[in-house]
């Protein structure tokens, strides 16, 4: 996609990135986070916890904008999510 | 909007050492508790001031769970508690947290008559059209034809459209969202917090084991997804439009947003007339 | 009027204004209720001098708010009552047993009036008795207290916040319609000259608190809402920080408390009346207004030569076991007028254990006693 005006501001801004944590045991596997995130970060695994839930991975956390829905949504308060190291710009 | 947002941290306010909760998967109550607790953060207001009044029931155990003053009362009761504790001492800011059994059922009087008063309460409703702790009875709010533990034919009993209910009785502040809509949720809840008055949130929730599974909709998830797939946001729409049917559209938004005097506004300037201490408000004699 | 909008000198009252009347004394602030015969002209006086000493009155929607409001006015910090009579106070009851599980300070007033039902709204009985001890589910402890005159009304109202306080724990009097309508003079002292037991604070910091952590006396101090204390409060079985524990070992640290607390400090909570109880043969056991009825009788009885006692329970939950049991060594015969079919008597005949004769002189209530039949009963002890 080829835009005719850039931000000016373009080559400074860097897009946040998300580093998800996981608090496994406290999980049941609804699968709200995996549904719902914009980005389809989270994927659910074959891994599961002491009670025998599947757990999720972030299989995908290079794409994460640390937005943040996954911990609103998630209702086992069982993710929370931490702005890491923010990227280069990519460019256009 | 960012995890690493402090107004969005929520460790402040939830009982971590009582984690994990009671709520089965697929349960929609944490998702409501987890934008409650963001929205009182973002709202600012003086968390030791805050206290949470519950019923009974799987949303009556949400004040367990809260790092606030909070109170698990009897079924249907936590209205009036939530009266007393604000009458006693107007400085706090009172929230009641409750299902829609507990307030719309046994507790049907108090909640029309809090919202008569106009009492300075937030009261959050989370409606997921069935009793769930005892097993999946019918509900005040269960929608015809619905299959419950005492419904087993199909629910033949009106259900009560409960922003209707309270809008009629006098409430300043009514939406409707879903467990879905989690940053409007906080939004709403945020918004019915700094509202003084009466101030009431129906949140649509999902509850797999007991009403999604007798009503084709098997998972927490699938409910989710139907409340992303049947609501439509009509802001400002009239509270009598907004039944809910089986399985059908979800009308979702803030329906009533009115200024109208509190029961504190009238106490003090109908007592201040006979009392004229009584005109300067509480809060201020305690400051002074 | 005191400057503070106290009462001070000799007033010409009914019980139900003069326990209005003690409650303010007593710090009340905060009263919600609903009306109900006999015992609304507690409400109306409330609603009148509430706002005059700062305080709020709300007209709830029912018993059943109106009893759920006065545990949240308590937990906020403010002293709180209400009032009620027989219909009202089966409402209440559910809410009731939430005060004694959660600890809160309040105080309950029944005008009692002759039931069951509606019976006969506006004449007395003292039908709720038994109801006052055990008439919310489960197993707690109770503080009954049973005003004769408008002048204990005052006073025992008083008493009543005292010991809720002292014990965290709904405090119920158990007045009648005769009393409650009973017009009378009422002496209301100075503040200064009346004794208030104020609220037990905590002494450790704020993140140190564990708002159900009892003291050596098994009452735990008790921080209010609002006070950063960050307590969780519940009707379910619970430990020292207020977290449900639902197992049978919490039930029974904690239910035992909750009946210890009242059971272990009963000499400090019971207050008799007694007179001539040395060298009785018979003592007239009674309470409230069938008490002040009985002293005709006891007086005509000793005119006849009879030697007749008095054991007024102005105290009757919790009840007197050890005080009865040794009376009972000594006398021939209990006497036990009251306004029922025979409820406190049950008491007093578990605790004389056949030591002593226990006769009930009972009455279906809308009058009180013929003196006369009570003094047919101490004549009929005495042989």
């Amino acid at each position: 996609m080829k835009y005719w005006r850039k931000p000016l501001d373009q080559d400074k801004v860097k897009p946040v990135h998300g580093r998800i944590i996981l608090i496994n045991e406290r999980c049941k596997g609804c699968g709200f986070c995996v549904k719902f995130c914009p980005r389809n970060v989270l994927e659910e695994s074959e891994r599961v916890n002491a009670k025998g839930y599947h757990l999720v991975d972030a299989v995908k956390e290079d794409e994460c904008v640390a937005c943040g829905l996954c911990e609103a949504i998630c209702p086992d308060f069982a993710i929370k999510v931490e702005i890491e190291n923010a990227k280069e710009p990519t460019g256009v | 909007m960012s995890g690493n947002n402090d107004y969005t941290q929520i460790d402040n306010l939830l009982r971590e050492d009582r984690m994990p909760h009671i709520w089965c998967p697929g349960c929609g109550l944490g998702s409501v508790l987890h934008s409650f607790l963001t929205a009182l953060n973002k709202s600012e207001v003086p968390l030791d001031k805050v206290s949470v009044v519950s019923g009974i029931g799987c949303t009556g155990r949400t004040a367990g769970y809260v790092k606030l003053d909070s109170f698990h009362t009897t079924h249907g009761r936590a209205i009036p508690f939530a009266t007393g504790l604000k009458l006693a001492n107007p400085e706090l800011k009172v929230i009641v947290f409750s299902g829609d059994g507990d307030i719309g059922s046994i507790g049907g009087n108090h909640l029309i008559h809090a919202a008569r008063r106009n009492m300075d309460l937030t009261v959050i409703c989370v409606n997921n059209f069935i009793y769930g702790m005892t097993g999946g009875q019918v509900a005040p709010t269960t929608p015809l034809n619905a299959r419950t533990s005492t419904s087993p034919y199909g629910c033949f009993d009106r259900p009560f459209n409960l922003p209707k209910l309270v809008t009629a009785a006098g409430a300043t502040y009514v939406a409707r969202w879903t467990a879905m809509h989690v940053r409007r949720l906080e939004k709403a809840i945020v918004e019915a917090l700094l509202k003084p008055g009466f101030s009431f949130v129906e949140v649509i929730a999902p509850c797999p084991t007991q009403y999604g599974r007798k009503n084709r909709q098997s998972t927490g998830l699938a409910q989710m997804d139907y409340y992303k797939e049947n609501s439509i946001i009509k802001h400002g729409a009239d509270t009598k439009d907004v039944d809910i049917d089986l399985n059908g559209q979800i009308v979702i938004g803030k329906f009533v947003d009115i200024e109208c005097p509190t029961f504190y506004d009238l106490q003090t300037e109908i007592l201040g007339k006979t009392f004229p201490h009584m005109s300067k408000t509480q809060a201020e004699e305690a400051s002074a | 009027m005191s400057r503070d909008g106290q009462l001070v000198g000799e007033f010409f009252m009914n019980g139900d204004v003069a326990s209005a009347e003690g409650a303010i004394c007593a710090g009340c602030r905060f009263f919600a209720g609903y009306p109900i015969t006999p015992a609304t002209e507690v409400a109306e006086r409330m609603a009148e001098r509430l706002p005059e000493v700062g305080g709020t009155f709300i007209q709830m929607e029912d018993e059943i708010a109106s009893m759920a409001a006065i545990l949240g006015g308590s937990w906020g910090g403010v002293k709180s009552m209400t009032s009620t009579s027989g219909p009202g106070f089966s409402l209440m009851m559910e809410n009731l047993g939430l005060g004694a599980m959660t600890e809160t300070p309040c105080v309950v007033v029944n005008i009692q009036r002759a039931g069951p039902s509606t019976g006969l709204p506006t004449l007395t009985q003292q039908g709720d008795m038994m109801q006052a001890r055990w008439g919310s589910h489960g197993l707690y402890g109770t503080i009954a207290i049973a005003p004769s005159s408008p002048q204990e009304m005052f006073e025992l109202t008083i008493t009543a916040f005292n010991l809720s306080e002292k014990y965290r724990t709904p405090v119920l009097i158990m007045s009648d319609e005769s009393v409650g309508h009973m017009s009378e003079k009422v002496v209301i002292p100075p503040m200064e000259q009346i004794e208030i037991f104020p609220r037990r604070k905590p002494t450790v910091p704020v993140d140190e608190y564990l708002p159900f952590k009892a003291d050596a006396d098994l009452v735990p101090p008790m921080g209010n809402a609002g006070e950063g204390y960050r307590f969780h409060v519940t009707g379910l079985t619970h430990d020292e920080r207020g977290y449900p524990d639902m197992t049978a070992e919490a039930q029974d640290k904690l239910v035992r408390r909750l009946l210890d607390k009242i059971e272990l400090n009963k000499d400090d909570i019971i207050i008799l009346e007694e007179d001539g109880i040395d060298g009785a043969e018979v003592v007239v056991c009674s309470y409230g207004i069938s008490a002040r009825v009985a002293l005709l009788a006891v007086k005509a009885a000793r005119e006849e030569g009879i030697k007749v006692g008095i054991l007024r329970l102005v105290t009757v939950w919790p009840f007197p076991d050890q005080k009865i049991k040794e009376i009972a060594k000594k006398i021939r015969a209990f006497v036990v007028p009251e306004l029922n079919a025979g409820q406190v008597v049950l008491e007093v005949e578990r605790c004389a254990g056949g030591a002593a004769e226990t006769i009930l002189v009972p009455h279906m209530g809308g009058a009180v006693h013929d003196p006369d039949v009570i003094l047919e009963a101490i004549r009929k002890g005495s042989k």
